[in-house]
């Protein structure tokens, strides 16, 4: 138990003091639940008219249509996403200055502008110029959020795969030239794969953000899960009311169920990787860090962990050098 | 360049209302995010479980459906007194402050168990150990992620926008729908939100450098 700097192991005094606040913490948390559950439950939100709307077909296809039509953004868009975002990784780590500047001020511009900004702007583009854009035009809610998505967390990864090319080991470039290979060799069979290898967890964390992110599809009146239910919920009256509350805890508990099992996998794969004698730690599986030129130092604060780094960290923390 | 001059009303309203915002949810965040840490490392089992279980329901749910919760769940349980700018201070507070209370705790695991038990030895109290040795090394491990935590905060105000609070996302919609041109207004507010990123990234450098010690 002695494993925090906070407190020493706890004696015999310690110990009843803290039961006694486990007991008054646990009855805290339980009634600001409780009280919670009580409200609403005399709001009638826990009637079982209430929450028998899911047992219609109807709604249960609408929900169903809602989380496919989530997943096929967040697909389309991760795929996307990550190819974009290896490019721009490639072309920031060129050694020709206009191609590495074009592709630093677009990650630049784009990682600072909120996404929402990014596709609402394409949405109306998209709309204005609806007639001249073809199979864009037809779905512009689609395609803004799609695209919105690529170039925001497009900008992200790029980030994140430098990071990971900047941390392995120069000696490895100077070998891998020392033995004739090229520019380009060096990059597809030195650094992306490593890169990919130890920021894999980071990779994973943004594809939960992406994930999260198609919901901003509810703005632009996308017919994605959020704004299905929001639908479903002013489309139905129980009780004279909207059962705007069960479909919101309903709703909720599905992004929370699709967005823990990605996170959990990058965690899995952090964990997994810790145990592997590369030498290359995975990053932790958290979000990359947002501030402009945070990633700049390699191996810094989202870097791969150092070996022989503070133990127990679990976050992206670690001096910036 | 018109479209800014022409509604620099609309600009300075939506501008002063995103820092607005920005501000008051990084102060709730910060608060909840900081009790939520002190809830994960202490030794109470509960208090331990319920910060971890705030964590992980906040970083897994997505900031609109927070929104729809504050929109349609809070009034529900707490009456429907609220306006719209409380609400999206609830929602953005709560949700960042997840990602804070994960960064002060990691904080505060990055200093070594060592130093705790120096000062113990040395006779040290328990809030003189927090407030002289463990606090002051946590706080500079935090800075460089709560900077970027703020960052995204002020990103994510944007959706406050879309629920009908001043801000300037809620500028950029309003001039879109009244017909200017959505390239120039996308420009101005792109612009408006740089501005105040830039300035927290500036700001916590300046607080890293001036915390900074050789170590």
């Amino acid at each position: 138990m002695s494993s925090s700097v906070l407190y020493d192991a706890p004696g015999p005094n310690a110990r009843v003091r803290n039961r006694i606040y486990t007991v008054v913490g646990s009855l805290l948390v339980l009634g600001l639940i409780g009280f919670a559950v009580f409200r609403l439950a005399d709001r009638g939100y826990f009637a079982p008219e209430m929450w028998d709307i899911f047992n219609y077909a109807g709604v249960r296809t609408k929900i169903r249509d809602g989380i496919l039509s989530t997943l096929l953004v967040f697909a389309v868009a991760a795929v996307l996403s990550l190819i974009l975002g290896a490019l721009l990784a490639v072309a920031r780590l060129s050694d020709h200055r206009p191609v590495k500047a074009v592709a630093t001020g677009f990650i630049e511009l784009f990682r600072a502008i909120p996404l929402l900004i990014t596709i609402y702007a394409l949405w109306v583009l998209f709309l204005t110029y609806k007639d001249d854009l073809g199979f864009i035009g037809e779905s512009s809610a689609y395609w803004a959020l799609v695209i919105g998505l690529t170039v925001y967390n497009a900008c992200v990864q790029a980030e994140v795969l430098r990071a990971g090319v900047n941390a392995v080991p120069k000696g490895q470039v100077e070998a891998a030239y020392a033995l004739g290979l090229r520019k380009s060799q060096v990059m597809t069979m030195l650094l992306i794969p490593q890169a990919v290898r130890s920021m894999l967890p980071t990779i994973i964390s943004q594809l939960v953000v992406t994930l999260k992110d198609t919901s901003l599809g509810y703005i632009i009146t996308y017919a994605e899960l959020l704004f299905a239910a929001r639908m479903l919920a002013n489309n139905t009256i129980v009780n004279d009311e909207n059962p705007y509350v069960p479909v919101v805890i309903v709703v909720g508990i599905i992004y929370v169920a699709m967005c823990m099992a990605l996170s959990s996998l990058a965690t899995w794969i952090e964990k997994r990787g810790r145990r592997a004698k590369t030498g290359i730690t995975p990053a932790a599986a958290a979000e990359p860090l947002e501030a402009p030129g945070v990633l700049d130092a390699g191996g810094g604060p989202l870097g791969p962990r150092v070996e022989g780094g503070p133990e127990g960290t679990d976050g992206p923390v670690g001096k910036k050098n | 360049m018109n479209v800014l001059l022409d509604h620099l009303p609309e600009f300075r309203d939506g501008f002063i209302g995103t820092v607005l915002l920005t501000a008051a949810s990084a102060l709730l965040a910060m608060v909840l995010g900081i009790v939520m840490a002190g809830f994960r490392v202490s030794p109470v089992p509960p208090l331990r479980f319920f910060g971890a279980a705030w964590v992980t329901l906040f970083r897994n749910t997505p900031l609109t459906l927070l929104f729809l919760v504050a929109w349609f769940v809070v009034p529900a349980v707490f009456g429907s007194g609220m306006n719209p700018w409380t609400k999206a201070l609830l929602a953005l507070g709560f949700y960042t402050s997840a990602f804070v209370c994960e960064a002060v705790r990691s904080g505060v695991s990055t200093v070594p168990l060592g130093q705790a038990e120096a000062a113990r030895s040395l006779g040290m109290t328990f809030f003189q150990t927090l407030r002289m040795i463990v606090l002051p090394q946590a706080t500079r491990t935090v800075i460089p992620p709560l900077s970027s935590i703020f960052i995204a905060l002020t990103k994510n105000s944007a959706i406050a926008g879309a629920f009908s609070v001043t801000e300037l996302f809620g500028v950029q919609k309003l001039l879109s729908d009244k017909g200017f041109a959505i390239a120039p207004i996308f420009l101005w507010v792109a612009l408006g939100y740089l501005v105040v990123t830039f300035t927290i990234s500036g700001l916590f450098r300046l607080l890293e450098r001036r915390l900074e010690v050789a170590r």
